[in-house]
């Protein structure tokens, strides 16, 4: 599985308070222990507190990028915050752009414009099976968005296998929400078909478990699920030894791992050099 | 007519592994060798993906048994007794790439020879030839760890190939061959699972990965060659998708492999419409060695020398 490190996000308090307070210190230890974690990338997110978004993401890609060469993924719904931290990323070893919906209502071509972020830095693409109506709730509109979304990848010369397609998990604990985790699973395997090459899935995980008890249980049995439907890759807290031996577990008994009797390790040391 | 490039891409790739050491290096070799660092499964894909030539190996014994069959003793008639002759024979005659002094005589049921024998036959070999070495122990643990450690020291500095090390024997030898800077052969008998673990082992100590060569012990055609195939192309593809525990690249016993075959070892007189043992021999062994470099095997340790003259050619045909 590729692991995006979710940690480096405003919306975390000690992230937030190091944007404010430009604390390179805390930024450089988040992405050095992640890295070691096993992350493949890390998400880059300002958060909404920071006053000028722009110059936060610089400032984040430029702090992070002094202490490893882990690959970024930029993440922000305003194609200008994207923009700006592009203009300062090393994309050498990789990026990925998170994220953009199918459209908006106030801007219809919000897709074009992340695809050819994308293309630019000759990266991949973390997109939302989610239109200007909004989320859909069923397993059938989420493939149709993913579909349309395809569509467009191919349409703009975009390598499909270069387009990831994240079906939006919600809280299982909403009201009326406790079907969408099934869903979401139908959503991964027929997404998976879509298209040979298929396109590559995502899922921002710890939504699942917001707000619920036994959040870490929640996550990693739920990632584990949503690995046998076919998911590629998932935002994840990478500091979580349970889920990562989860991850590791699962895809040795999906047989994309040799067993061996230390492969929790062996798991461990492949993902962290 | 063009040859469509049928290679797919993938993530990861064969480890490649120098072997000898130059005076430069601190070594005595006259030059070094690299194997493996294959991107792409074997003989798919553009010559540059396929990584380095595969190598022959001689095999220098340093005690021949009594029951060697007759085209090898024919073969090296002038030389048993003698390893440091018989591996510049192998070297200037039959042209092998590197030689491999297989230590069956210290073995406590085939002579039980001592670690001072077997270092005098390593360091006449060593210094009758500048070809990177091999040294391979009889596989009686106990055995192995008296005699490999003398070894290891006295091939300090030529960055040589030891082997072997096992799932419950491997704490000693690594930790010689990373005090004098040797790379290892880890075995595992066609078991992939035990394979990794092996190699997980190692690199606990502390041992690079990109110093261990994989043995998954090698049968002969008729004598289980198809279950080395399997296990080689499956740690091929695991290699391939970025196993760093699996991408090593292999080495197989072809020689003492192949003459174990009774189609090998039977003569003449017993065997009448099999063909000359002079031929179906050296067949026997070209063949089973031809078949495993399908596999993408690197390394590979053989015996006589007309069998070494048909892989040479073979390699030579796909690799230049």
């Amino acid at each position: 599985m590729i692991a995006i490190g979710e940690r480096i996000n405003g919306q975390f308090d000690d992230a937030r308070k190091a944007i404010a307070a430009k604390d390179k210190k805390v930024i450089h230890d988040l992405a050095r222990r992640q890295t070691e974690a096993g992350a493949h990338y890390l998400d880059v997110n300002v958060g909404t507190a920071a006053a000028d978004q722009q110059a936060a993401m610089q400032w984040l890609v430029t702090t992070i990028q002094e202490t490893c060469r882990t690959p970024l993924c930029l993440d922000s719904q305003k194609p200008a915050v994207i923009k700006a931290g592009l203009a300062v990323a090393d994309t050498s070893m990789g990026i990925m752009l998170n994220s953009s919906p199918l459209d908006k209502k106030s801007d219809p071509n919000v897709l074009d414009t992340y695809i050819g972020m994308a293309k630019e830095s000759n990266g991949v693409l973390i997109t939302l099976t989610m239109d200007k109506e909004g989320v859909p709730q069923n397993v059938e509109k989420r493939v149709e968005i993913a579909a349309f979304i395809v569509g467009k990848a191919m349409e703009l010369d975009f390598p499909v296998d270069k387009l990831y397609i994240d079906p939006i998990v919600l809280p299982v604990n909403v009201p009326g929400a406790q079907t969408q985790p099934g869903f979401l699973l139908e959503a991964i395997r027929q997404i998976k078909i879509l298209n040979d090459p298929a396109p590559m899935t995502t899922l921002g995980l710890s939504n699942v478990s917001q707000g619920t008890t036994e959040r870490s249980l929640i996550n990693r049995i739920f990632l584990s699920m949503a690995l046998s439907a076919g998911l590629d890759s998932a935002i994840v807290d990478v500091f979580d030894d349970k889920l990562m031996d989860v991850v590791a577990t699962t895809e040795m008994l999906l047989n994309k791992q040799i067993y061996s009797d230390s492969f929790l390790r062996a798991y461990r040391a492949l993902h962290t050099g | 007519m063009p040859v469509p490039d049928t290679g797919d891409s993938w993530s990861g790739k064969v480890n490649a592994v120098t072997l000898g050491a130059t005076k430069d290096s601190g070594g005595t070799r006259g030059g070094t060798l690299t194997v493996g660092g294959a991107q792409a499964m074997p003989f798919t894909g553009g010559r540059e993906k396929r990584g380095n030539r595969p190598v022959i190996a001689a095999d220098i014994l340093d005690a021949v048994p009594a029951d060697w069959p007759a085209p090898l003793v024919a073969a090296y008639k002038d030389v048993v007794d003698d390893p440091a002759a018989w591996a510049k024979k192998a070297v200037d005659e039959c042209k092998a790439d590197l030689v491999c002094v297989k230590l069956d005589g210290t073995h406590p049921d085939k002579g039980n020879r001592s670690p001072e024998e077997a270092v005098k036959v390593v360091r006449a070999v060593k210094e009758a030839v500048s070809v990177p070495l091999i040294v391979w122990g009889c596989e009686a643990d106990a055995k192995d760890n008296a005699v490999m450690p003398k070894v290891s020291e006295v091939l300090k500095g030529e960055n040589a190939l030891l082997g072997v090390v096992t799932k419950d024997n491997y704490k000693t030898l690594t930790a010689v061959a990373l005090a004098d800077g040797h790379n290892i052969i880890a075995l595992a008998p066609i078991d992939i699972n035990i394979a990794k673990q092996v190699n997980i082992l190692v690199s606990d100590m502390g041992f690079p990965l990109e110093r261990i060569v994989m043995f998954q012990t090698t049968g002969a055609l008729g004598y289980g060659l198809e279950y080395v195939y399997s296990i080689h192309e499956r740690e091929r593809l695991a290699a391939l998708t970025g196993d760093k525990m699996m991408a090593m690249p292999t080495i197989c016993d072809v020689g003492g492999e192949a003459w174990r075959a009774k189609e090998a070892k039977t003569p003449d007189a017993e065997a009448g419409n099999w063909g000359a043992q002079d031929e179906r021999g050296p067949m026997w062994e070209a063949i089973t060695a031809v078949s495993l470099l399908q596999t993408g095997a690197d390394v590979i340790r053989m015996r006589h020398p007309k069998a070494m003259a048909v892989v040479r050619e073979y390699i030579d045909r796909l690799y230049t």
